[in-house]
């Protein structure tokens, strides 16, 4: 630690992402005196943890954050990985985030109503704290991987990169959501046959009467729903990510187009015993859920549409085929034939929260926390699945949550600076 | 082996003639097994067994069948029968009760008792919605047979092992299979 002992500030932001150079412009907005710790670089995830072909899932006129907007000359097109990291790079030059970059936070504990926050490059001791260290740090893998054969190559999408990196041979993608179907789309092209395992899942088409389903649910107010607004906001903060792809061609990537080129579907993986695996009954059930609820939303969009007058702007209403689902999709799948090579486990991410000391998570390992102000005060998160709103894990749903929650810190500084006198 | 006295009362010259008798005509082995159910109120259904298909023809029990089922008081219901979770019981306790039985006869053991006790452990978070990583069924089934048989220990054991592998509930629910539920 260097001499002198902690530095002394308002406000410590964790991670120079989106989400917490959102929250530092707020900040600075509001004149409170901050510093955005980053472990590595600006945007490092997207440096160090994304596959090569992945895209946004939303459309570049959808790239904005306070402070910022799109100002590229393909607001319709879909950024790649290069793209994002400039992208955010660019945002923290124009709002000149305070940013101390390769600096990894070691312990974060409460002491008072202080947290003291050590890292590998000196110590800070701050009222208020906002947690901006992203959703996916983590691969979720189920333990029942501990049970596949030796033989079985494992890699989970942190890892991945590309087809290459997998042997040749048959590839089991567990996990239909927009990692999942991306996956078993590029790697059943590269010539291994893919069998995606499919759960519970939410089946969007890209585009809909003309206009790109993210255009649709924003104009229709669907992703400004609120946390406090749902019947069941545990239930709305696990639904998992829509299956969508960002492509030049604004593709639909359903399980339709999937096993269309041979993608064969099985359903939930159950258990794997004596080099067998095994899978769920449920797809059939799984999938008639997912258009049940595909078409719930377009049934949404098109009375809005039919609500603000634009039934004679934009192509009719219509629905997309049902999911097929073979008769009888197969329950078992042998894992030693050789015919199944790798498993890729698209089965979600959870944060990282082994530097946290403060008592703020639940038995689940998640933050306790009211809209992104946690249960220990002062503290803050951003960047979360349904944070405060349907779009909070998107690139432009930061700024909104932002914005309330830096009013929220600065009240609660305002306050504690009106007691202490 | 002398003595072919055992009689536990299953007819396994019948099982084996049938066995002879749909090899030669495996259409005969298609069986569709129904039940019908009808919402009472609240939680309780009564589900009755009648028909079925089976040797190529329509097929009928010597009376028809009814089972109620409900959940107890303790979930508000009003408890007019067992709850659907402990029928599945009574229906793997049963498969491998009748199996212990039709394998006794066929290797001529006597029974003199054979009892089981099920347990079937659950927890609710799951059906309840609290936390998604928990499954709706049951996390496990424990089945304990008492057997007092004219045999040795090591027998009875290989009658109960052998009757899990010839049982049909034993592998509805060891081993997933496809449900279709549709709405006419």
């Amino acid at each position: 630690m260097p001499s002198g002992g902690p530095l002394k500030i308002d406000t410590v932001v964790i991670g120079a992402g989106h989400s917490g150079l959102a929250m530092s412009y707020c900040l600075g907005d509001r004149g409170v005196e901050h510093v955005v710790l980053e472990r590595s670089d600006v945007a490092n995830s997207w440096k160090t943890e994304r596959w090569d072909s992945l895209r946004l899932l939303t459309p570049n006129w959808q790239s904005r954050l306070p402070g910022l907007t799109y100002e590229g000359d393909d607001p319709d097109g879909f950024m790649t990985v290069p793209d994002v990291i400039n992208f955010v790079n660019h945002y923290a030059d124009v709002i000149s985030a305070p940013i101390q970059t390769g600096t990894s936070v070691t312990s974060v504990c409460c002491e008072g109503d202080r947290y003291q926050v050590d890292t590998d490059r000196g110590s800070w001791k701050c009222r208020t704290i906002v947690v901006a260290s992203g959703s996916c740090n983590i691969a979720s893998i189920p333990a029942i991987a501990a049970s596949a054969p030796s033989s079985i190559a494992m890699i989970t999408p942190l890892d991945y990169r590309n087809p290459d990196q997998l042997n040749k041979g048959g590839v089991l993608v567990v996990g239909a959501s927009a990692t999942g179907i991306q996956l078993a789309d590029e790697i059943h092209r590269s010539g291994r046959p893919v069998t995606l395992s499919v759960g519970e899942h939410v089946r969007m088409p890209r585009v809909y009467r003309g206009r790109d389903i993210q255009w649709w649910m924003d104009a229709a107010g669907v992703l400004d729903e609120r946390y406090d607004q749902v019947d069941d906001i545990n239930r709305a903060r696990n639904v998992p990510s829509p299956q969508l792809v960002g492509s030049p061609e604004r593709s639909t990537l359903d399980l339709n187009a999937l096993t269309g080129i041979g993608v064969k579907l099985i359903g939930r993986l159950a258990g794997i015993r004596e080099g067998k695996a095994q899978f769920s009954g449920s797809l059939r059930n799984n999938c008639a859920l997912a258009d049940l609820k595909m078409n719930r939303l377009l049934n949404t969009i098109d009375e809005w549409a039919s609500e603000n007058d634009l039934d004679d702007q934009v192509p009719s209403p219509h629905r997309f085929l049902e999911t097929t689902v073979e008769d009888s999709p197969p329950l078992g799948l042998d894992l030693t034939n050789g015919q199944i090579q790798t498993i890729v486990w698209a089965t979600g991410f959870h944060p990282d929260y082994s530097w946290l000391d403060v008592p703020v998570l639940d038995r689940k390992g998640k933050i306790r926390h009211d809209g992104g102000v946690v249960d220990s005060p002062g503290m803050y998160l951003m960047g979360m699945t349904f944070l405060r709103r349907r779009k909070s894990s998107f690139i432009h749903g930061a700024g909104d949550d932002a914005r309330d929650l830096s009013d929220h810190l600065m009240s609660y500084l305002n306050n504690a600076a009106a007691i202490t006198g | 082996m002398t003595d072919k006295k055992a009689d536990n009362g299953v007819d396994v010259e019948f099982l084996l003639g049938a066995r002879e008798m749909l090899t030669e005509a495996p259409e005969g082995a298609q069986f569709t097994w129904r039940a019908k159910c009808d919402w009472v109120n609240g939680t309780h259904s009564k589900t009755s067994i009648e028909g079925y298909f089976g040797l190529g023809d329509e097929q009928n029990h010597k009376t028809k069948h009814e089972f109620d089922a409900d959940h107890p008081e303790l979930f508000s219901s009003e408890d007019h029968g067992a709850t659907p979770v402990e029928i599945v019981l009574v229906g793997l306790a049963s498969c491998l009760t009748a199996g212990v039985a039709a394998v006794a006869q066929h290797r001529e053991i006597q029974l003199n008792s054979v009892s089981a006790t099920l347990e079937g452990g659950m927890d609710i978070q799951g059906i309840l919605g609290i936390d998604s990583d928990v499954r709706n069924g049951f996390d496990g089934i424990k089945v304990t047979y008492n057997i007092d048989a004219d045999a040795s220990q090591e027998d009875i054991e290989a009658l109960v092992a052998q009757s899990q592998k010839r049982s049909a509930v034993y592998d509805i629910i060891t081993n997933p299979t496809n449900v279709t539920v549709e709405v006419s």
